[in-house]
């Protein structure tokens, strides 16, 4: 068995962009309270959502990347990910079901396990600004999600 | 912010430092590469575990800052680890260029826009 051990990749994301001259390491958000909600209701009554950081073209990463709001009844077979920082020597993103799981939460919801698909899903951009998450994006998350009346949102970062 | 208005949430992914730094309400941890958090790729078995040990947490776990491992493991030899974003003698130098690259094409596209 190799090693078991999870890769630290706040270090090895550090030595990475060191080594190709930027001098200012990256600052990850870090938060000492996390708000906390139980369950609602049932997760067999519960609405829920999925949030993903792929895009749905190559044109929301131009510049800067976009906040997408979709129909998570009607889905593309794929999303783009390819500007994104996972593993490309030892996988891929050819199985949206590895990325983004509607098809998983369908089943569910067909089992009775959970009340239902909410109508939409949402790419939220990575980005360098915390403000622009915070304060723009996951605003825009959230009122969504009210108008929508979700219960649950699965929250899947590549 | 979705937890302070009423929509319990759960992170699930693979780079557990970065997630557990930040600080989420609920994370299910597998340890594989980057990319595929929900399962291994046209894996039917591992995708639809995770749904249900996310589902599981949701209805479960009742302390913020919880984190769970899926125990899944990706293959034996574990060689993707020491290589993903690996910087050695060996790459170092193509590296170095591949910043310079990028540097020079983001000056032009100022210069342009000026």
């Amino acid at each position: 068995m190799g090693d078991t051990t999870p890769v630290g990749y706040m270090q090895r994301t550090r030595e990475y962009y060191a080594a190709h001259g930027y001098d200012k390491p990256y600052v990850w958000a870090h938060f000492d309270d996390v708000p906390f909600t139980p369950l609602a209701k049932p997760l067999a009554e519960s609405k829920v959502t999925i949030v993903t950081t792929s895009m749905p073209d190559a044109s929301y990463v131009k510049k800067q990347r976009r906040f997408h709001k979709g129909n998570l009844h009607n889905l593309p077979s794929g999303f783009f990910t390819d500007d994104l920082f996972w593993d490309k020597d030892a996988t891929h993103t050819n199985d949206i079901n590895s990325y983004f799981p509607a098809q998983q939460l369908t089943a569910e919801v067909a089992a009775g396990t959970v009340g239902s698909l909410a109508p939409h899903y949402y790419g939220v951009p990575t980005s360098y600004s915390h403000r622009q998450t915070s304060a723009v994006d996951a605003q825009a998350v959230l009122k969504s999600c009210l108008e929508d009346q979700v219960d649950v949102a699965l929250l899947v970062p590549l | 912010m979705l937890e302070e208005n009423g929509i319990s949430t759960i992170v699930i992914g693979s780079a557990k430092d970065i997630v557990e730094y930040c600080g989420v309400s609920r994370y299910l941890f597998t340890d594989f590469p980057l990319g595929n958090p929900c399962g291994r790729p046209y894996d039917n078995t591992s995708q639809r575990l995770i749904m249900s040990q996310a589902l599981a947490m949701l209805s479960t776990c009742d302390v913020p800052g919880t984190t769970i491992d899926t125990a899944l493991v990706w293959d034996d030899s574990a060689s993707w680890k020491p290589n993903f974003a690996r910087v050695d003698d060996d790459n170092r130098a193509e590296l170095l260029a591949a910043g310079d690259a990028r540097r020079a094409a983001q000056a032009d596209i100022r210069v342009k826009i000026i």
